[in-house]
């Protein structure tokens, strides 16, 4: 079935798909944003069961599975609990000029870890367990890039 | 449970880029070769299980367009969205729902015709996640970390995975990726992510496989070397890696301990002959054998080390080469469970180890391995 084969290059489809989509905050979601865009200010909620703070906030524990009904007023700095130096990216996804890195940072305040951005720092500056600071958008709009990243407690430890 | 046997496997050629065949014909390749490996015809399949994901083949409801290709017409097929071994955990259910007596699984993927990075950026949350441009290898690159800061595992040792699994790769026929490697070519690696080099990450892989399940009864008259699931389980944990601590793999140690249960594996690094775990990423080789329990937590680098892993070592962990050589996702599940099956057999030729009675393969859903498969193999009940 493949002798034609050898001088024919074979066919590629070239495409894209392109589906608009709208994904609801919710009510948590919503006050947490607003929060964040109006008030500079992050938002945990506190499960009614076992007492766990979650940032982000969210409506049920998964771990008791009781409702979290309470917000918490969480600190703007906070532990990184873990980190990447990004060194190769897709373009289309660098949300910022390479080298950027990941962390997971736990907020004064809360029980879980946060994913975001790292910006500002040297390499050797980050290390598993160092204070880190948010450095908020200038233009926030509600979304999670409010956040323009978390960079290197300055001078306080 | 009642037994389930492992009665007939195929899988395709792994390549970067199959061009000359679309997804349903890697399907058709793998039904045929399993259907041949067990002896069977279609008419003897009773049902089927594909394992498909939309995103990754730029289609709605992407498993309608292989029913051709997997040989189910007028048949009952149900499809699994995810890594191929927990397709054919809901394989061996349909076999022990009673209504069936053969199940066929087959999963597909062909990474080579998107762009991986924006595919899996998408498994993220949209709101809070997806935004940040995290995708598979960054995410792993956090977990990494948080696995070498705890138990102070290095990245050589991870390195010593590299050159292992892309060295067992060039006896095996299939794979994608076989490498002479050393500790230092991987080391000098390009960072992608710290803290994962270039020579930490499993290539991007086409690829499709098949897997035929029976009951004890259809088994006996299809083969005389049926590999029978002695214990299988799958465990969940958080979808938001914040919530987790990445270098607890507790969802893998409860999978695990649940399937050694049935299977009566009491001891893992004594029982256990060989194992093929899902190393997309070197690292994470060590960290799923801690899981698995056939080390300490923490001690998954030190076992590297110590060349029991090795293809002639006590216990060979991806004889095959792994993922590491070859990942066409959700396919590659499947395809840990079919090396673990072959190897029981003594039909693994090159990379064949030996004396293999018990067997465990293993896969993972979700970022950092949010969900984990573990499948305990062996040829005798
Ligand atoms: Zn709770």
């Amino acid at each position: 079935m493949d002798d034609w084969r050898k001088d024919q290059e074979l066919l590629v489809m070239e495409g894209r798909i392109k589906v608009p989509y709208r994904w609801f905050a919710g009510e948590v979601g919503t006050r947490y944003l607003e929060s964040l865009r109006d008030a500079g200010k992050f938002l945990g909620t506190r499960c009614s069961g076992c007492d766990k703070v979650y940032h982000v906030p969210r409506r049920n524990c998964p771990d008791c599975f009781e409702e979290c009904s309470e917000w918490v007023e969480l600190g703007s700095s906070g532990i990184l609990e873990t980190y990447t130096v990004v060194r190769k990216h897709h373009p289309q996804l660098a949300p910022l000029p390479l080298p950027y890195g990941y962390g997971i940072i736990k907020l004064e305040g809360a029980d879980t870890g946060f994913l975001h951005l790292l910006g500002e720092f040297d390499d050797k500056d980050l290390e598993v367990g160092m204070l880190v600071e948010a450095v908020f958008s200038d233009a926030r709009q509600g979304n999670i890039l409010d956040v323009k990243y978390f960079r290197p407690a300055k001078g306080v430890e | 449970m009642e037994p389930v046997a492992v009665v007939g496997v195929g899988m395709t050629q792994v390549k970067r880029e199959r061009k000359a065949d679309g997804y349903p014909d890697l399907v058709f390749d793998a039904t045929r070769a399993a259907l041949d490996d067990a002896g069977m015809s279609i008419d003897q399949i009773d049902n089927v299980v594909t394992i498909s994901n939309d995103f990754f083949d730029g289609r709605t409801i992407s498993s309608m367009a292989i029913m051709d290709a997997c040989g189910s017409y007028d048949k009952n097929v149900t499809t699994v969205e995810g890594d191929g071994t927990f397709g054919a955990f809901f394989g061996v259910m349909r076999v022990l729902s009673g209504s069936y007596g053969t199940t066929l699984v087959c999963a597909h993927h062909k990474g080579s015709e998107s762009q991986m990075p924006l595919i899996t950026n998408a498994m993220f949350d949209p709101i809070f996640a997806r935004s940040l441009g995290i995708d598979a290898v960054t995410s792993s690159a956090l977990q990494a970390r948080a696995y070498m800061a705890k138990y102070g595992i290095t990245e050589e040792q991870c390195a010593m995975v590299s050159v292992k699994n892309h060295g067992n790769a060039f006896k095996n026929p299939i794979a994608q990726l076989p490498l002479e490697l050393t500790v230092e070519k991987v080391m000098s690696s390009p960072y992608i992510a710290d803290p994962i080099k270039l020579l930490d990450c499993c290539p991007i892989s086409d690829g499709a496989s098949a897997v035929i399940l029976a009951s004890e009864e259809r088994a006996k008259k299809i083969t005389d070397k049926p590999v029978w699931v002695k214990g299988v389980a799958h465990c969940s944990s958080a979808y938001q890696l914040g919530d987790r601590n990445l270098y607890c793999v507790c969802a893998l140690e409860e999978a695990a301990k649940k399937a050694y249960a049935m299977a009566g594996v009491s001891e893992p690094a004594r029982d256990i002959d060989l194992a093929e775990v899902y190393d997309a990423f070197s690292y994470m080789e060590p960290l799923w054998l801690e899981g698995l329990g056939i080390c300490e937590r923490g001690e998954g680098g030190k076992l590297t080390e110590s060349g029991r892993t090795a293809l002639d070592g006590e216990l060979p962990v991806n004889a095959s080469g792994g993922c590491l050589s070859g990942n066409p996702v959700l396919v590659a599940g499947l395809n840990r469970i079919i090396e673990c099956a072959l190897q029981i057999r003594g039909d693994a030729g090159e990379h064949q180890a030996e004396r293999v009675k018990t067997a465990v393969a293993h896969g993972i859903n979700g970022p950092c391995g949010q969900s984990h498969c573990v499948w305990v193999l062996g040829g005798e009940k």
